[in-house]
């Protein structure tokens, strides 16, 4: 029997890959585990459970009732990249990052690509991630999208493909932090070995990047809040987190009002203006004058406040056009665009099943390739043909056909591997990477990201809430 | 700065600490005299029950008065909501919620006495167990206060959380005395009949103060000592002089923080002057009944002004 989402495809291992042996990256880290008494690693294990349950670093999971707060498994064994590696990344992420910046600058004003007939514009103006309310208006700062998380996955020695840009609120960022957090606890003596490069001042270039992106009517230091949709909420732990490690308030939407045409909060001693929000709140919750009446997520009239400038939202509303699964296959033509280059970082060969040509060719191969909705996230309704059964091809083929423009469709790709500690020593499992991005008047990229795991032995699903884990992500200070 | 949302998520995370502990404590003392004296002990339960202010909830749900039913309904039972168990979950619920605020410590001692307790509190008490887990009970809070006291910056959050402390305290001491009050009045207590010695001394072990009154006042019980003890003692720390005396300190702080005053002020200085004033002798003229019952009002009258002057909603 084949589990779900698995594949027997031939991967290529980070660590050992079967043609050339151990690969560089890994190969102190390698000595040293050679030296280390299998015992003592199983206990390691177990320390870094009891190190999260502690902390309460627990997530949410939708639909499980009784289970409400559960951890997400944390393997011991680093995923290593070279600073090589990491440079030829970050150069192609840099890129990708300024595109999108770009394409939502001209998505809300001039529209030059679409009159330019580059992206279709229907594709944009039936987008239900276009938010006509932007139209015309200039975010502090000139910034749509200050934190992005860019998921990358590797095929082979040489080839690292982006498989989705999360420009809306991506998640994750503290599970980075503390899982290096939680390595340095459990291995420090492998830290003066090998020389990783630090992600733990992520915070701070976050407060930073925040800071810097302030808008005009902030007299002084601007006053920077979280603003979380509150404690019931599957990412509130990190929420939480990063409102504590940059050392501001952590707010709710019943914290917040409007007053004298700034967004204000209200504390012990009254109402205190807030500058900049980084809100971890969806677009349809933040106005519920604006967008959905009944959010009692958000603020009443923010978006008034935002278009007259003062405040600044990050990230801004709308930028989920940017990331939305049917903008993506248009991407290498995004980037060139307002670069000017070709992309250095490829995309996954996409096909949109709005087109009646890639329909047909992806009823016919359903089960070679995988589909996905195109406003889906965290590994929902999406279909891994290799591994699906009949039964369950032909039942996907039928919600295919009666909507189309749902779906796109990707080739099923051997993601790379890195072992994993098991009872029985190592064990490949596939993993992708998702480096997090900060823009303001530069562009950050924290050395390291979350590396997310398939668990489940052949399994392609690496999302937390499909039974997917996270390892410590090291660059390599070379 | 601090979000008046974070003040009230303060203030209750440490009301429900304070009385998951004194659950455990109430629990405690009815189960010494339930052990010490075979009849009436479910007259003691259900004086237990009106201490805790659960008696009318619990006589919906049982007909007797049993150490087993009483100690599940004020220890485990989530439907009550001032439950050891509900407390701590109340109050983890809280911790959560303000954690930003809190110490790392604080909020791991918070979050570790939730899970230990949930996993202990899972099923039903065996009753040789019970001594056992109201000492795991107080250990756990102990835990907490001391990760609290030993960690927490003294500002306006700590100002927040000791007044969520001091008012439960508060109330909680004056609603034991007051169910009991009628066995300190001197006409019924004049002969001192073995029967009031066990009541007095279940009222001190309520709030485990039956070994520290010995160090303050002679061996034996006596009414006036243990009201004298219990509302006016400025050294014993479940003595409702005591809590007011930290609760004007903190409301002090907070008013010369913020540079403002408010009702809250006001109501906290009659309370401290009306203890202050008179003798224990003045209180049993004046009625102990009827302090106490004013007490109790005015109390909770500062908690709801301290929620409205600091803005927690």
């Amino acid at each position: 029997m084949v589990s779900e989402g698995s594949t027997r495809l031939a991967a290529f291992d980070e660590m050992l890959p079967e043609v050339s042996g151990l690969r560089r990256p890994y190969e102190a880290y390698d000595r040293w585990l050679k030296e280390q008494d299998p015992a003592r690693l199983t206990q390691k294990m177990q320390d870094a459970e009891r190190v999260f349950r502690k902390t309460g670093i627990t997530f949410a999971v939708y639909g499980e009732q009784e289970a409400s707060e559960r951890l997400i498994p944390f393997d011991i064994v680093p995923r290593i990249l070279s600073g090589h590696e990491w440079r030829r990344l970050t150069q192609g992420i840099e890129q990708r990052v300024q595109a999108l910046n770009a394409f939502l600058d001209d998505i809300y004003h001039r529209q030059e690509i679409l009159r330019a007939g580059r992206v279709p514009r229907d594709l944009v103006a039936r987008n239900e991630a276009f938010l006509p309310e932007m139209i015309g208006v200039k975010p502090p700062a000139g910034v749509y999208t200050h934190i992005i998380g860019v998921d990358i996955v590797r095929i082979s020695e040489n080839e690292f493909y982006v498989l989705e840009d999360n420009a809306r609120t991506p998640s994750g960022v503290s599970y980075m932090l503390e899982n290096r957090e939680t390595m340095m606890q459990l291995f420090p003596e492998l830290f003066q070995k090998i020389k990783v490069r630090p992600v733990e001042n992520y915070p701070q270039l976050l407060r930073q990047s925040l800071a810097a992106v302030r808008p005009q009517s902030a007299k002084g230091a601007p006053t920077i809040a979280v603003l979380t949709p509150g404690s019931y909420n599957s990412a509130y732990f990190e929420h939480a987190f990063l409102a504590d490690q940059m050392g501001v308030q952590l707010v709710e939407g019943q914290d917040l009002r409007v007053v004298d045409g700034h967004v204000a909060m209200r504390t012990t001693e009254g109402y205190k203006q807030v500058d900049v929000l980084y809100r971890r709140v969806d677009d349809a919750f933040l106005d519920p004058l604006t967008f959905r009446p009944d959010s009692a997520l958000g603020v009443p009239g923010i978006m008034d406040v935002y278009r007259a400038g003062n405040i600044t939202i990050a990230n801004a509303p709308g930028t989920g056009i940017a990331d939305d699964k049917a903008i993506y296959s248009y991407m290498p033509e995004i980037v060139e665009f307002y670069t000017g280059r070709k992309a250095i970082l490829g995309n996954i060969p996409t096909w949109r099943c709005s087109e009646p040509d890639s329909l047909k060719y992806v009823l016919e191969h359903i089960s070679e390739l995988v589909i996905k909705e195109v406003h889906g996230s965290g590994g929902y309704g999406m279909l891994v043909g290799p591994a699906a059964t009949k039964k369950e091809c032909e039942a996907f083929a039928k919600k295919l056909q009666a909507k189309p423009s749902n779906y796109i469709a990707q080739p099923t790709l051997a993601l790379s591997t890195c072992p994993i500690l098991t009872e029985k020593g190592l064990s490949p499992r596939h993993v992708d990477l998702r480096p997090y991005v900060l823009v303001s008047d530069r562009i950050q990229i924290v050395p390291g990201g979350l590396t997310r795991v398939a668990l489940k032995q052949g399994s392609l699903v690496v999302n937390s809430s499909q039974g997917g884990g996270t390892k410590d992500t090291w660059v390599l200070d070379d | 700065m601090l979000l008046g949302r974070t003040a009230n998520g303060l203030y209750w995370m440490n009301r429900y600490i304070e009385r998951a502990e004194n659950m455990a404590r109430l629990v405690d003392a009815g189960l010494r005299m339930a052990l010490t004296r075979t009849q009436n002990a479910s007259e003691e339960w259900n004086s237990v029950l009106l201490s805790a202010g659960s008696d009318y909830a619990f006589s919906q749900k049982y007909q007797d008065y049993t150490a087993a039913n009483v100690s599940d309904f004020l220890l485990r039972d989530t439907s009550n909501p001032s439950s050891t168990m509900s407390s701590i979950e109340t109050a983890r619920n809280n911790a959560r919620m303000v954690r930003t605020a809190l110490t790392r410590e604080t909020w791991e001692s918070i979050n570790e006495a939730w899970m230990s307790l949930k996993r202990m509190l899972a099923r039903p008490i065996d009753e040789r167990d019970l001594p056992t887990v109201l000492d795991a009970i107080k250990r756990e809070t102990a835990l907490i206060r001391g990760s609290f006291y030993g960690t927490m910056l003294r500002n306006e959050i700590f100002d927040f959380s000791q007044l969520g402390t001091y008012v439960e305290r508060a109330d909680n001491t004056a609603r034991i005395l007051d169910v009991k009050y009628y066995v300190l009045l001197p006409s019924l207590s004049w002969v001192g009949s073995t029967l009031d010695n066990y009541q007095w001394e279940s009222i001190l072990r309520s709030v485990s103060a039956h070994r520290s009154y010995r160090w303050v006042y002679e061996a034996d019980y006596k009414p006036t000592n243990i009201a004298d003890y219990l509302i006016l003692n400025v050294r014993m720390p479940r003595s409702l002089t005591f809590c007011y005396r930290f609760l004007g300190e903190h409301l002090k702080f907070l008013a010369d923080d913020y540079g403002e005053r408010h009702a809250c002020h006001a109501t906290a200085e009659k309370i401290q002057a009306l203890l202050k004033r008179g003798s224990i002798k003045d209180i049993f003229d004046h009625g102990l009944h009827e302090f106490l019952a004013e007490f109790i009002r005015d109390n909770t009258r500062l908690g709801d002004e301290i929620a409205q002057d600091y803005r927690f909603h």
